[in-house]
């Protein structure tokens, strides 16, 4: 066994488990610091997310958004791109979709105007990524830097479009109008009556989002252009040597990247809102970041740690409720922690992982 | 081991005072390989004692513990006669041990003084140590005829005065023995005579200087005494004065038994590929190729002989389009292609190149991939691994195990990560890869590179079948044996230029003065 290598099982599974364990039992430190039963805490957000019919609705709501941007940052980090961008690729992807709605909304039925909502979603996402990914690729300047940079221009641009451009005359409020039936997905509250989905937005971009993680795994696994990518990311010396030119793949990874970033305003624009509002985002792009980490990469991983952010959104709203002493602030520091245990501690727990492990497997070594 | 040390020469460096630095039964491993093995050395006291040996004798890793980067599993180490411990650079410093190393460790933004100052300001602000250090360095310049800019900015300085401010550096830290590891290897001639001044002058100042060099020439030029390593054991030390380029090339480089090789006679047709006025920089601007003309005939193997990092890498990439060249065109199974030109190493491949590459851990593999599906890469894009808009796996895998039992790669597991092969079964894999595209040319860098002698067999029986199949192929390989037994005619490159052809009979002395650059003319 190579040092550092661990078996997948404990890699995708063991791993996460601890490192989302000592998130909570720091969680439930602070709980405890401010006067409260940490188990009750634990109840009381695990029935927000998961005990009632709406509660399952807005955490599979929440976590379609998750899904939409945890795969657009691990498909960069296929190549071994870090997209911080993913809260403005989704900002402006959002555009893309309201314009979509907007132009199609009076004419012809949702499912008409779908499709084309997903591209304007997928190409103003895509365009927007675009930039960033070329100057990485053809002037060295950091994706890191550039993205993050983008993402207040984004902010800017977006405020003076519903400010100034796209306001209906007499509205005091910065947002699009909104849209009629043809620019709005359907609600599974209404396609599957038979559900207790309360008043819920979960609609059917969580299936569209579920496509997206089988089209990913495709694309990643199964197709020349995912073995490219992931050549790049894993060994670039390599990719020249095997004749893949890093800059065509730094584009294009970023395209695709920004597309599925951009393809969250499907959910959020056409599905729930049903016009554009100002900072729709709501942080949604940055969660992305935690979501890939802690999904390592992977679709089934991406929508496991998806479901997981939905539940802390969706029950730490209820638990801010039912426990007012833990205010919605600290439905935040709780989240931070998840996010900094699953992802910037990553490796916190992984050398004393890798030794336990290597105990065992250091005889069954290939020679 | 064919010389031992020479008791004679070391007990004349102690007869006439304490040695500056004597080392003792040291000892180190990586791993499995053992990068120093009981390395006695005795560096007289005022002298320049050179230390020469291939790439891999284990020189660097010798001045790495010397200097404290690393530190010896075994033996001692005596300066100035008081055994010292040297755990880190600082206490090599403390001990009057400065290091000139290959790759100056300047920051290059900084000025002159900015940068002897770094690392000894002394204090919270710095103008006090400024001025200390610009009285220090006028008379260090003036002592030891070093002038140079004390304000310019050292990113705008030439090489040859880059390296002077890393003397100063050392000096200035009060060291009183310098190491310089392959001071040359940046420098034009003049440079080079220009530093072997000043490191005369610093002797005769006192100071002890050793050389680490491949360069024979340099040694003969300048060093009182030279020591010789191969494959990590000092085998040898000299007066300079009392030995000759021709012995010391023979020490270097050994004298093995030839690796019994069965092959037949080559019967070479036309080019398949021709190389003409190659010349290529390296990312940081150096010419690294020189004016390099070759041709590699149908069923033959042109073997290119030299100490590593005298542009055979550089020729490898340019060739097989990794690199973009100056200048210089090739010749490849009929397709002319201008190699100053961008191009992809896809493009190559498609005309009928393959490429074993020189590092396979950084270029070869992707370490962290299953096997199968290293097996394709670079052909990643071929249709028959098509089907439809996706990679068909079971027929890439399918293949792999073929190939697997055919190079007899074990364990015969295509989805094992590569990284968990031998060396050995990792180049095989490669090997597979590329031989098995059936090329008309066939580029092999360092092929048996940390590789077992059970697969070094196997992978030169390979090589001689893709001559035999009339292949044309380019041999790159720093083991002079490999290349002897192996190739049917020679190149011996030395700093980016072919200094002479040879077939395989010459003898090993002879090679070993081309490759340490003693051309035909010098050479008496």
């Amino acid at each position: 066994m190579t040092k550092g290598q661990l078996p997948n099982w404990v890699e995708y599974g063991v791993l996460p488990a601890i490192n989302l364990i000592a998130a909570f039992l720091v969680s439930g430190a602070v709980v405890l610091l401010i006067g409260e039963n940490p188990l009750e805490a634990v109840k009381w957000l695990v029935w927000g997310a998961l005990g009632y019919g709406e509660g399952v609705g807005f955490t599979l709501f929440y976590a379609t958004n998750f899904i939409f941007t945890g795969l657009a940052v691990a498909v960069a980090f296929h190549a071994g791109l870090f997209n911080i961008g993913g809260e403005g690729q989704a900002y402006v992807g959002g555009l893309g979709v309201a314009l979509a709605c907007l132009a199609m909304d009076q004419y012809v039925p949702w499912y008409v105007t779908m499709p084309f909502a997903i591209l304007g979603g997928a190409a103003f996402g895509a365009g927007w990524a675009l930039i960033p990914g070329y100057l990485q690729a053809k002037r060295g300047s950091h994706i890191v830097i550039t993205t993050i940079m983008f993402n207040f221009i984004a902010s800017s641009l977006m405020v003076y479009l519903l400010a100034n451009v796209l306001r209906p005359q007499g509205s005091m409020q910065p947002s699009t109008r909104g849209f009629e039936e043809g620019g709005q997905l359907p609600l599974l509250r209404h396609m599957f009556p038979g559900f207790d989905l309360g008043q819920s937005p979960v609609n059917l971009a969580l299936f569209i989002s579920l496509v997206a993680c089988v089209l990913v795994w495709l694309l990643i696994w199964r197709t020349k252009l995912g073995y490219e990518i992931r050549t790049f990311g894993q060994n670039p010396s390599a990719a020249v040597y095997a004749g893949i030119s890093p800059v065509r793949i730094t584009v294009i990874t970023m395209l695709i990247s920004g597309a599925l970033a951009g393809m969250m305003g499907i959910n959020e624009v056409m599905g729930a809102q049903a016009r554009l509002l100002l900072d729709f985002t709501a942080g949604y792009g940055f969660v992305g970041i935690a979501v890939a980490l802690m999904g390592r990469g992977h679709p089934i991983g991406i929508i496991l740690a998806s479901v997981l952010f939905g539940m802390l959104y969706q029950g730490g709203a209820e638990l801010a409720f039912e426990i007012p002493t833990i205010t919605r602030d600290m439905i935040v520091v709780i989240q931070a922690l998840v996010i900094l245990f699953a992802g910037a501690l990553e490796y916190m727990f992984r050398p004393a992982v890798v030794a336990f492990f290597n105990q065992f497997a250091g005889e069954k070594a290939v020679a | 081991m064919t010389i031992s040390l020479d008791k004679q020469s070391v007990a004349d460096v102690t007869t006439q005072g304490v040695a500056a630095i004597e080392l003792r039964g040291i000892n180190k491993s990586f791993g499995p390989v053992h990068a120093n093995k009981d390395i006695d050395l005795v560096v007289g006291k005022g002298s320049i004692h050179g230390i020469v040996g291939e790439n891999g004798a284990g020189k660097s890793t010798l001045m790495s513990i010397l200097y404290g980067f690393y530190s010896a599993d075994t033996g001692d180490i005596i300066v100035d006669g008081k055994k010292t411990e040297i755990p880190d650079s600082k206490a090599a410093i403390e001990s009057g041990i400065g290091m000139v190393h290959q790759h100056f460790m300047l920051v290059d933004p900084f000025t002159v003084v900015e940068n002897v100052m770094l690392g000894a300001e002394g204090g919270a602000m710095l103008s006090e140590g400024i001025a200390r250090v610009r009285k220090e360095l006028g008379r260090l310049a003036n002592e030891y005829d070093m002038k140079v800019d004390l304000d310019a900015v050292v990113g705008d300085l030439p090489v040859g005065l880059q390296q002077r401010v890393e003397i100063l550096k050392a000096l200035y830290r009060g060291a009183d023995i310098l190491i310089l590891d392959e001071p040359t290897g940046v420098l034009t001639p003049a440079e080079a005579d220009h530093l072997f001044r000043i490191l005369r002058v610093l002797r005769d100042e006192g100071k002890t200087i050793l050389l680490i060099t491949h360069k024979l020439r340099e040694i003969m030029d300048v060093t009182d005494m030279v020591s010789v390593m191969r494959r990590g054991e000092m085998v040898a030390s000299r007066k300079t004065a009392e030995t000759s380029m021709a012995e010391l090339a023979e020490l270097m480089v050994g004298r093995s038994v030839l690796l019994e090789v069965n092959k037949q006679p080559a019967a070479p047709k036309a080019p398949l590929l021709s190389v003409r006025d190659l010349n290529v920089k390296d990312e940081r601007g150096v010419m690294r190729v020189k004016n390099v003309s070759l041709d590699v005939k149908a069923g033959e193997i042109l073997g290119i002989a030299g100490v590593s990092g005298n542009g055979q890498s550089e020729l490898l990439k340019a060739l097989s389009g990794i690199m973009q060249a100056e200048t210089g065109t090739m010749d490849l199974v009929g397709h002319t292609i201008d190699l100053s030109k961008k191009h992809t190493a896809a493009d190559f491949r498609e005309y009928g190149m393959s490429h074993v590459p020189e590092d396979r851990h950084r270029m070869g593999l992707v370490n962290s991939f299953a096997e199968y599906e290293n097996s394709i890469l670079g052909y990643h894009r071929d249709e028959a691994y098509s089907k439809g808009m996706l990679l068909d796996v079971a027929k890439v895998r399918a293949e792999a195990l073929e190939r697997m039992d055919k190079y007899d790669i074990r364990p015969n597991n295509p989805d094992l990560q590569v990284a968990k092969f031998s060396g050995g079964n990792q180049q095989k894999i490669v090997l597979a890869r590329e031989i098995e595209r059936d090329p008309d040319v066939l580029l092999i860098g360092q092929p048996t590179r940390g590789v077992d002698i059970g697969a070094i067999e196997y992978i030169h029986k390979r090589i001689i079948e893709m001559r035999d199949a009339g292949k044309a192929v380019l041999l790159v390989s720093v083991e002079l044996d490999e290349i002897r037994s192996l190739a049917d005619r020679i190149l011996v490159m030395f700093d980016g230029n072919i200094v002479g052809e040879r077939t395989p009979d010459a003898s090993e002395q002879e090679l070993g003065l081309l490759m340490a650059g003693v051309t035909d003319e010098a050479a008496q």
